[in-house]
């Protein structure tokens, strides 16, 4: 261990690394986001993440948000245990009828100001799987939804490009919120 | 037809004993007599036969076999008026698939000892969705979750909504101070109504649907939907496309087995672990993306063939991917293998017992890390495995340690695989025309597919109209028949391991749901 943890010490770090367009591209954005997220929220924002009926493809999305290529916490984005915690809850899947209320639950746990991402495009709609006799249909149906982030599932770096865009919208936002 | 134990009998022999259906490839399907579905169902009793999947059609029910000669098949019965014995009253890992069968099609699976709803929660709107003639809703009912009894027992309810970045579903535990009695799951919160979909679906948006079953497999089940609709309709992808098929298995086997066994680290509170885990991760992630244009490589494969060619350039991303894993890889396996800390959790946690991995036919690593020694790239076996050297890893201790160092022999396999494909990947076209005109004048056309994912073993099984529709589709997730085996397996351990042990079975809530 103390070899890996050396090596961690000398090497340099993983985003500034590899010279890559996309590389140079999560740079920018992350740099941009440290801006705007510093500047409306002090540093902090708490997510929630919430699977309504997902394939699990978006969760995964979500959990490279964690690793040390985008290390989402470095901005003091943080994804949390409970809806009590939370900020932002985002929103995965088609919703299922049999998540519906679980939703609901969820939502109406989170305290105000709140903001809801719906991540994905089955969360706009329910993509392939709208029309089906289990699902509900796009996030929006349920809870209001303050920005839909689009891909099946949107890469990591889309989920950053989102959020920015989310914090951008939530300007004026914060005195008057919904719910 | 009279058998007696001593001489029990093949599979072929009660396949033969029915009326065989025409046009089921690759194996054989016959609709058999109540008196030789009892007895394929002793075999599955008597612990000689596995049952590979169980699943419903309106007044059908069908059930896919492996015998102990490893030959397959599917026998089917009719039940008028949904009417047919129960398999779970004697084979309990079909307990789940029938209530299922239930719940979607109106089956009244005779002497059934759960008749509790699994997947219909009571929030549809219908009834019986997928029958001849829905109905109207049952009333819904609170769940009532099994009892345990003793002084001091006290229960915990966790779910739908989970705490980390997970799929929704329900755990009730039954626990004595710290040490779990009783786990047991309520799931379904996720059940999109997948196979009702597919019916009456072109192939192309089949196969998009069948791509979203479990996110985490995407390449798996899109393969196995191609591989069943090929075997249906009688057509042989290109070499290249069998091969390049092959290449996003691995490197899908590559990316969750690299993240999970990060993730079994991080339950123990061993962020290191998780932390480079995640970076290989990423690593395999961008260069699938970079390699055929996709992170999670969906929608690549599709009947007929794949849709993305691999240039010069992915392939050298590949190699190169293959170059940094194998240099960093083993030291992460060294610092696993050395922290007396991390063992302390992992070994002797979550132990499921080789009687009940062999009973419950467990797929994956959480079968072969229990005894069970199979693997469906070797045997059934599919193109082009049969070219490719790769060892089936296998232990016997069934322990949180043993699915970790399943699955790291398997990324070791998997990156041996990976270069052999690469050095022998064929040239010529990625993808033929499937056309399903030709064969529409002699009837239905059926066929099916086993497929090996990194979890365990995937079915597929479906029906081609002759409109050339998808009639009906059955999708089987490995996690089928590891859920109730997770049940098992935490008896005995404290609360706290329980995200140990769930993360090390690692079962899909979307692919068991549908």
């Amino acid at each position: 261990m103390r070899k890996l943890l050396f090596e961690s010490l000398i090497r340099p770090p993983l985003t500034e690394r590899a010279p890559q367009v996309s590389d140079a591209a999560i740079d920018e954005l992350t740099r941009a986001l440290d801006g705007v997220a510093r500047q409306r929220l002090g540093r902090s924002l708490s997510i929630r993440a919430v699977d309504a009926g997902s394939c699990n493809g978006c969760e995964l999305e979500m959990h490279a948000l964690n690793n040390a290529f985008y290390d989402i916490e470095r901005f003091g984005f943080r994804f949390v245990a409970s809806p009590r915690h939370a900020d932002v809850l985002m929103v995965t899947g088609p919703v299922t009828k049999n998540m519906r209320e679980a939703l609901k639950r969820t939502w109406e746990a989170t305290p105000n100001p709140k903001w809801v991402v719906a991540l994905g495009g089955c969360a706009k709609d329910g993509g392939c799987f709208a029309g089906s006799y289990a699902v509900v249909g796009g996030v929006s149906d349920v809870v209001p939804v303050d920005l839909h982030i689009p891909g099946c599932p949107p890469p990591p770096i889309e989920i950053l490009k989102g959020l920015i865009a989310l914090l951008d919208g939530a300007n004026g936002k914060v005195g008057a919120p919904k719910g | 037809m009279r058998m007696t134990r001593k001489n029990p009998p093949a599979l072929a022999d009660l396949i033969n004993a029915g009326r065989l259906v025409e046009h089921h490839a690759p194996w054989r399907r016959a609709v058999v007599a109540p008196k030789v579905w009892n007895l394929a169902v002793e075999q599955l009793a008597d612990g000689r036969w596995s049952l590979l999947g169980l699943w419903g059609e309106p007044d059908k029910v069908h059930m896919a076999l492996l015998d102990e000669a490893l030959d397959i098949g599917v026998i089917s019965l009719d039940c008028r008026g949904g009417r047919c014995p129960s398999v779970g009253q004697y084979h309990p890992p079909a307990l789940r698939l029938e209530r299922a069968a239930a719940d979607l099609f109106g089956l009244a699976p005779q002497g059934l000892p759960d008749t509790r709803r699994w997947l219909d929660h009571g929030q549809w709107g219908i009834s019986h969705p997928l029958a001849a003639r829905p109905s109207v809703p049952a009333a819904a009912t609170s769940y009532r979750f099994l009892a345990a009894e003793g002084d001091g027992l006290h229960q915990i309810a966790v779910g739908p909504v989970h705490a980390g970045i997970i799929e929704p579903g329900h755990f009730r535990f039954t626990a004595g101070g710290e040490t779990v009695v009783r786990l047991e799951e309520r799931l379904g919160y996720v059940h999109k109504g997948i196979e009702g979909l597919m019916a009456g679906a072109a192939i192309d948006r089949a196969a998009k649907l069948a791509g979203r079953t479990s996110g985490d497999s995407t390449v798996a089940y899109s393969l196995a939907f191609a591989r069943a609709v090929e075997a249906a309709l009688g057509i042989t992808p290109p070499p290249r496309a069998v091969w390049l098929r092959a290449l996003m298995a691995e490197l899908e086997r590559l990316a969750n087995h690299l993240g999970d066994i990060g993730a079994i680290c991080n339950d123990a509170a061993f962020a290191i672990m998780h932390a480079h885990c995640g970076v290989l991760r990423e690593r395999v992630l961008r260069a699938a993306d970079a390699a055929f244009g996709h992170r999670l490589m969906r929608d690549r494969i599709a009947p007929g063939g794949v849709t993305s060619d691999l240039g010069g350039a992915g392939a050298s991303t590949i190699r190169s991917l293959v170059a940094e894993i194998r240099q960093r890889f083993p030291h992460l396996v060294e610092l696993y293998d050395n922290t007396a800390s991390l063992q302390d959790r992992t070994v002797a946690t979550g132990w499921l017992k080789v009687e009940l991995a062999r009973q419950y036919a467990a797929g994956g690593y959480v079968g072969r890390a229990s005894g069970r020694d199979f693997d469906a790239r070797r045997a059934p076996g599919y193109a082009p495995y049969d070219e490719l050297a790769f060892d089936v890893p296998v232990l016997r201790e069934g322990d949180v340690n043993a699915r970790v160092w399943i699955r790291v022999r398997e990324v070791e396999q998997s990156l041996s695989l990976v270069e052999q494909i690469l050095a022998r990947l064929p040239a010529g076209p990625i993808h033929i025309e499937i056309s399903t005109g030709a064969n529409a004048a002699d009837g239905p056309r059926e066929g099916m597919a086993l497929v090996e994912g990194f979890r365990g073993d995937i079915l597929v099984w479906l029906r081609i109209g002759a409109d050339g529709a998808i009639e009906r589709c059955h999708l089987r997730d490995p996690s089928w028949f590891h859920w109730p085996l997770l049940e098992a397996a935490i008896e005995g351990n404290i609360v706290a391991d329980f995200p140990l042990c769930n993360k090390s079975f690692n079962c899909s809530y979307s692919g068991h749901d549908l």
